[in-house]
């Protein structure tokens, strides 16, 4: 049976290249509600990866050695490059950077809880490194597969800069970890605060989750949240063997007979306490955000007006003037 | 050393400077010093920067600056023959020790403070790496050529924002010449050479940096006019870091740079 283009519906025409596994391109029709879920993650993942900036930036100048302080620096850098590519991803749904960065401020959208947890030592550039972009990239592989074209490229060339980031972060636990007591002792600290925030990164359980369902279907997701949070889980717990860390979670053990590893309950009301704004660091993330955002306007704005003036001037020489 | 006393001079009646040694290693640790200070205030605009491109920008910036303090400190640690690397360099020695020109400790300030510096700091490497490039010494001439590349594109970035600003609304305008004004009594300490670079202009290793002011300043008055703006008349001029008398700022910044090195001895990271 074959229907020409013209006997089709826009929404048969979306829909057949989902079934087909092909990417949707901006200038294909879209069902409202796909664009705008497309709009809300995305977006929330470009602010994601611009607040990233300040847990890790309060490293910087006190990185230890010359070389972990070029590698951090470059690491930031790396992320607000994610956060333009991320915004230009978004940028082709039909909404302005403007408009999602306003849209963060006012605390209309979000990003990773991750960041509102702060950054105590020097180690926890490590854990950062080690499980939160480990956590990161076992979602982020996911979207390289993801239906939306420009977000799944973005995910491409993303993904393999965090793989980067993952192993320099493994590599300062490492380090720490084969050190002083001292520095296994700080090692072993971080990763007790940051294991569990790093296993909430995938969110709600399935059941609980609102998005799940219809993002899957538009193969926008393509693993359930429970089931990343498994696969991370499988992936880091030998890891932390290889350092000798424990992980903080008594119920954690091999399951020989699911061939996954068993893992204790995420404490859902700090989780829920955190998404709402309560977590350690939320105001002062956005505070500094804001901030940021505020001193730089007078640059923007001179910045725009001499740009006008630019034109102006090559307008009036144009026309002799 | 016959020049001895014209470095004293600089810092009050009495003091001493309390380093000594090959001029080679004293040349190519003052120069090491002023890439690293310069790149670590430069790194404290990381998220703080008036956009996410300058966000990307700035820590380029720092990075290039890092990079060449790297490869001026290793190269300094081999030719004084103690063993001491890189970060024994960086983060083991006082404020004291330390003989970055005054110029790249001023803190931050605004925006267009931060690009002040910059233009001043990129004009003056311009000529400095240029002239480097052919240094008797290979690795050092080596460390230039690359770091000369990147000079060009930091002139480049930080002349076009001095220009913007300066020809962008009133107060950008305002707001730029507040930062030349405050910055330029820095200048001249660029300028004023000693006898380390004496001795090491007479090796064929380095540049009398007398010789690199009128091209700086050409360079320099190109940008500010451009910029609608001007320079203070004010003569003026602080000296000292060569000799290691600073500002008041630089013990605060060394004190964050060197935290981990010195609450952490002998510890590898």
């Amino acid at each position: 049976m074959t229907t020409t283009s013209e006997r089709t519906s826009p929404a048969e025409r979306f829909q057949a290249i989902i079934d087909a596994d092909e990417k949707i391109e901006p200038s294909d029709w879209m069902p409202e509600g796909y664009r705008k879920t497309l709009i809300r993650q995305i977006a929330q993942h470009a602010h994601s990866e611009v607040i990233g900036m300040q847990p890790e930036g309060n490293w910087i100048t006190r990185a230890p050695t010359l070389e972990r302080k070029a590698i951090l620096i470059a690491k930031v850098q790396d992320e607000a490059g994610h956060g333009l590519y991320l915004y230009s991803a978004a940028e082709t749904l039909g909404v302005t950077r403007d408009e999602l960065v306003e849209l963060l401020h006012t605390g209309a959208q979000k990003y990773s809880s991750i960041f509102n947890y702060p950054t105590l030592t020097w180690a926890d550039i490590g854990a950062i490194g080690w499980l939160v972009d480990g956590a990161a990239i076992t979602n982020q592989v996911m979207l390289t597969r993801t239906s939306y074209g420009p977000y799944a490229r973005a995910m491409v060339r993303i993904c393999k800069e965090e793989s980067f980031h993952q192993r320099q972060g493994y590599e300062i636990m490492l380090r720490l970890c084969n050190g002083t007591p001292e520095q296994k002792a700080m090692a072993q600290d971080a990763v007790n605060r940051w294991w569990w925030p790093a296993l909430m990164m995938f969110g709600p359980h399935d059941s609980e989750s609102t998005h799940t369902n219809q993002s899957m279907e538009w193969k926008i997701k393509r693993i359930s949240n429970d089931d990343l949070r498994q696969q991370f889980v499988d992936m880091t717990v030998p890891q932390a063997e290889y350092l000798g860390l424990t992980l903080p979670d008594p119920e954690l053990r091999w399951n020989p007979e699911r061939g996954h590893y068993d893992f204790g309950e995420i404490d859902w009301d700090e989780f829920w306490q955190v998404v709402k704004g309560h977590g350690p660091m939320n105001r002062d993330r956005l505070e500094h955000k804001i901030k940021a955002w505020e001193d730089g306007e007078w640059v923007r704005d001179a910045a725009a007006a001499y740009a006008e003036k630019q034109q102006a001037r090559r307008a009036a020489s144009r026309t002799g003037g | 050393m016959t020049t001895r006393d014209r470095i004293t001079s600089r810092a009050p009646q009495g003091s001493v400077p309390v380093f000594d040694g090959d001029p080679l290693f004293l040349y190519l640790v003052r120069h090491a010093d002023d890439n690293l200070i310069l790149a670590q205030r430069l790194s404290q605009w990381v998220s703080w920067a008036p956009e996410l491109e300058e966000d990307i920008a700035l820590a380029n910036l720092a990075l290039d600056f890092l990079g060449v303090a790297r490869a001026l400190y290793t190269y300094a640690g081999e030719v004084e023959g103690r063993g001491r690397t890189e970060d024994d360099l960086a983060m083991l020695r006082t404020e004291r020790e330390f003989t970055n020109v005054l110029l790249v400790e001023q803190p931050n300030g605004d925006f267009a403070h931060t690009m002040a510096r910059q233009l001043f700091f990129d004009a003056y490497q311009l000529g400095l790496w240029e002239a480097l490039s052919s240094s008797a010494d290979a690795t050092l001439g080596g460390i230039a050529a690359k770091a000369l590349k990147e000079a060009r594109y930091h002139f480049r970035h930080s002349s076009t924002w001095v220009i913007r600003l300066g020809d962008g609304t009133e107060e950008s305008h305002r707001r730029m010449q507040a930062g030349i004004d405050a910055l330029w009594r820095f200048v001249g300490e660029l300028f004023v050479g000693d006898d380390v670079e004496a001795a090491m202009v007479e090796a064929g290793v380095g540049v009398d940096p007398s010789t690199l002011q009128e091209a700086w300043e050409e360079r320099v008055s190109d940008v500010v006019s451009q910029a609608t703006l001007s320079v203070p008349d004010d003569p003026f001029q602080r000296m000292g870091g060569r000799v290691g008398f600073h500002s008041e700022h630089l013990g605060h910044l060394l004190a964050e740079m060197q935290w981990m090195q010195r609450a952490y001895p002998g510890m590898e990271w």
